[in-house]
């Protein structure tokens, strides 16, 4: 792999056909870091977070409404804060489930709680389905495919899983929102952006969470309600996977207090009324609220350091400080250098990053920036086995795709099998050969690729298409299998699952 | 048409891609009128759902949704019924020329497709403890048995790999465009040895739970005449092996089932017809590495079991009837709480069937064939003297 091929595809998303080579691949990159367009016509034009977020409330008030309607114990009882049906039981996923697959209603229920849903579960699937065709078409169509892959990079850090309902909907905002903005700015700035999110604090609980001493843990909790208290999901995950890294020297108490001082951290607008307005939680469905009567009063301690502030200002000091710590620096350089020079990155490469994102406070382009000149990451072998959402758009960006319908971009990546914003855990999807090379999976490419070459056949050409997109890197193997084949459309598939489309 | 595209395969010598385009066929020439073809179910046929037991008073609550399958079927005796699909077998049965086996099993106890099939093919009692298959060691045993070697398909299945030349032939329409690109593929893989190793497996699978049900049963029609028409001819094969696939029903067996079982059968019905008045002296086994479980699992399929069902047809086997020492649907009765019991020694079935069929002695038979089978006897008596 030369230079030129290197950074359109291993930093880049692949080659398009009638794309200038970079005549000086560093370059390219970095100047890529001035020019990113945060916000593309494809994503300004979705539906925003007010509506989907207010088509959210809306369903639960009819939830809540329907159940004080019925009988004793399914009745909504005191918390102000957002109630079982909101933040308890989990969503259908919604791939399992028919109605939000296919979309149409199915039989008539008698249940109205069960319709309520169905048709809450439709909406949101709706707007993940377009978010999901936004995503898609921008990495089609961006003019700074290296930036765009950082932004893949950090929300596949910053993971959530649209496995519950409040999600679903959501969940692509967090991406547009929270990472967008700041991929090329501060990792505290991100940080913070991504724990504000509704998508994050529903998603690993925050919103629900209660400090048992806060004005309404005391008042509520004491009558047994065993729904309000803390919620240490966040807290765990901010440490575990956001920043810190797993095993870096925090114990359960530290998560436990981090928890304490985050109690307050949640969602506007989610209920409504006077239970509402006494905790704190109304306002503009959606927008991040810091609500008074949930906050744990008193000082925290975390990993021997006093947080004596007070309100929002005591889980932001904690964030901040994690945001440059050491440890969050090595976890950040190491999956930085992963991603881009191997499933082991070289130490050296690691250090080197670790030690400009504290001496920059965190400052993302300038760890890029190590990043590009590095030797370790212009290594000639391949040195990343593509994973399904890679491959699919650096395949539909050699056959000059533009376009594509959101649903055939979700249900693509579904039967590759990665469900775009769907890991299934906070930790996100892998960033190792190990698990994506597998056999079934690279008949499932051969036969995406079969699908992709038979419609775009025609207009390409796979012998003039291979140097284009592998620019001085196309193998003699690739080479005779492209000569040798049958069609034109049977050459471009052989193109899109040779092992140079394969690997970054 | 033959010759030009046949090449012989010298023994051991397995063709280098292990493709899948099932069904596929090999051949084995020998000096007999008789000829021997072997379906090999690959995927672990349901027996439960070929012949079902529905006199069994465990089989309707016991099969829940694939019981429904045989709510208008025929019966054959007071207590199996042929699956609807199987109406060219249904009448080779009512004429006295299918013979099945229930409640039988290879010596394999576990519930691995690979050792299974393993342990089908070569004979032995156990997997990878044969080296080579019954089948070719058959070819030794038949009368002036110098059988020549001819070739076909992109591999000789294990049953037929040995010391005896064997050839294997692939059919001749060409493969179709999907298969085609997944040969290239193969070829372009052969030097990265992380994909190569990947893709082979991926072929390695496919070929064992790829679909014979496609095309509505055609292209499995066009294997078994296609199968006649090499066998018939006088200097033809005598002994053939067609494998099939699709078995492997995990999900939403009643559709998927139909589809093969429907296939199997046009399959037997061209064969039968191409082979004309030689199907007096045709002898036809349908045999799969194990059954499924008993009980429906949680997406309408079956798992992975234990007993199963296996078939001889053909103008020399003594049929119309039904060989089973039933072991019963009740909880209480079934292998390892989930299995249907296996009652008959599928090598036994075998032995016997091979021995009548060829005329050799029973004892001979399975000792060749069956070398470790130690005390088992052939059952006598499949194919009218």
């Amino acid at each position: 792999m030369v230079e030129a091929s290197i950074a359109l595809n291993r930093f880049g998303l692949g080659a398009r056909p009638g794309e200038a080579i970079p005549a000086d691949p560093r370059k390219w990159l970095l100047a890529q870091l001035d020019s990113f367009e945060s916000k593309p016509a494809v994503i300004a034009g979705l539906p925003d977070r007010r509506t989907i977020a207010g088509e959210l409330a809306e369903y639960l008030a009819r939830v809540r409404a329907l159940r004080q309607q019925g009988d004793g114990p399914r009745a909504v009882r005191g918390g102000a804060v957002p109630s079982e049906d909101m933040t308890g039981a989990r969503a259908t996923a919604p791939s399992e489930s028919d109605a939000t697959m296919t979309g149409r209603a199915q039989a008539p229920v008698d249940d109205p709680v069960k319709e309520a849903r169905r048709f809450a579960q439709r909406q949101a699937r709706n707007y993940y389905v377009d978010a999901v065709g936004a995503r898609t078409v921008a990495s089609l169509l961006t003019s700074g495919p290296f930036v765009e892959r950082l932004v893949h990079f950090w929300a596949n850090h910053f993971a959530i899983s649209i496995d519950k309902l409040q999600v679903i909907g959501l969940g692509g905002l967090l991406e547009f929102e929270a990472i967008r903005p700041h991929v090329l700015g501060r990792f505290s700035d991100m940080l913070n952006a991504v724990e504000r999110h509704p998508a994050m604090l529903l998603y690993l609980d925050q919103a629900q969470s209660v400090g048992p001493n806060s004005p309404i843990g005391a008042r509520f909790g004491q009558r047994g309600n065993r729904r309000l208290g803390l919620n240490e999901n966040l807290a765990r995950e901010i440490m575990e996977l956001h920043t810190l890294g797993v095993r870096t020297g925090y114990d359960q108490a530290d998560v436990t207090e981090f928890a304490r001082a985050m109690t307050g951290w949640t969602v506007a607008g989610l209920s409504q009324g006077p239970r509402a307005r006494f905790a704190g939680t109304e306002g503009a469905a959606g927008d991040f609220v810091f609500a008074a009567p949930l906050h744990e009063p008193g000082d925290r301690t975390i990993m021997g350091r006093r947080y004596s502030q007070r309100g929002e200002a005591q889980g932001q000091a904690v964030l901040s400080d994690l945001a440059v710590h050491p440890a969050t620096a090595m976890h950040i350089a190491t999956k930085l250098a992963r991603h881009f020079t191997g499933d082991v990155p070289p130490p050296a490469l690691v250090a080197r990053m670790q030690a400009d994102f504290l001496t920059t406070g965190g400052d993302l382009s300038s760890v890029y920036r190590v990043l590009i000149d590095s030797p370790e990451a212009w290594v000639t072998a391949p040195a990343k086995f593509k994973t399904p959402w890679e491959w699919s758009i650096s395949s539909m960006r050699a056959l000059g795709m533009t376009t594509i319908q959101p649903q055939a971009a979700t249900g693509l990546l579904n039967q590759l099998g990665q469900p775009v914003w769907r890991p299934g855990s906070p930790a996100g999807f892998d960033d190792i050969a190990a698990s994506w090379a597998g056999p079934d999976a690279i008949l499932r490419r051969v036969e995406a690729a079969q699908r992709f070459a038979s419609r775009a056949a025609g207009a390409l050409d796979a012998r003039m298409l291979a140097p284009r997109l592998f620019p001085a890197a196309v193998s003699p193997a690739t080479v005779q299998a492209l000569a040798r084949a049958e069609s034109p459309a049977q050459a471009l598939a052989l193109l899109l699952v040779a092992p140079e489309s394969m690997r970054r | 048409m033959i010759d030009r595209r046949s090449f012989v395969v010298g023994a051991g010598a397995i063709g280098a891609l292990a493709m899948g385009f099932a069904p596929t066929l090999a051949f084995a020439r020998a000096e007999t009128d008789r000829r021997f073809v072997f379906i090999i179910q690959r995927g672990a046929a349901d027996g439960l759902a070929t012949l079902a037991p529905v006199g069994d008073p465990g089989f309707a609550s016991q099969r829940g949704v694939l019981a429904e399958d045989f709510a208008g079927a025929a019966r054959l005796d007071s207590m199996f019924a042929l699956h609807p699909s199987l109406a060219t077998i249904g009448e080779l049965y009512t004429r006295g020329q299918a013979l099945f086996a229930h409640a039988i099993a290879s010596p394999y106890r576990d519930r691995s497709h690979f050792d299974g099939q393993n342990v089908l093919e070569t004979g032995g009692a156990g997997a990878y403890q044969v080296k080579d298959g019954w089948l070719n060691r058959m070819l030794g045993m038949v009368p002036s048995g110098q059988a020549k070697a001819i070739a076909v398909a992109a591999t000789v299945p294990l049953a037929l790999r040995g010391s005896h030349e064997v050839s294997s032939y692939a059919p001749s329409a060409l493969p179709d465009a999907p298969d085609d690109l997944l040969q290239r593929v193969s070829m372009l893989y052969q030097g990265d040895s992380q994909l190569h190793a990947l893709w082979s497996e991926a072929m390695g699978t496919r070929a064992l739970t790829g679909a014979m049900a496609g095309d509505n049963g055609r292209n499995a029609a066009a294997t078994g005449a296609l199968a006649a028409k090499l066998l018939a001819p006088a200097n033809g094969a005598r002994i053939a092996m067609i494998e099939t696939g699709g078995w492997d029903t995990h999900a939403q067996q009643r559709t998927r089932l139909a589809l093969q079982l429907r296939g199997l059968d046009s399959m037997i019905g061209a064969l039968q017809v191409g082979l004309g008045p030689l199907w007096a002296d045709t002898m036809v086994l349908v045999a799969t590495e194990f059954g499924r479980t008993v009980a429906v699992n949680g997406t309408a399929g079956t798992d992975h079991g234990t007993g199963s069902a296996a078939m001889l047809l053909g103008g020399g086997v003594k049929g119309g009837r039904v060989l089973a020492d039933w072991p019963g649907l009740g909880q209480a009765a079934l292998f390892e709480g989930r299995d249907l019991r296996p009652t008959l020694q599928l090598d036994a079935f075998i032995g016997g069937a091979v021995a009548g069929h060829f005329g050799v002695e029973p004892g001979r038979a399975m000792a060749a064939l069956f070398p470790d089978a130690g005390a088992v006897r052939p059952i006598e008596g499949v194919v009218r003297i």
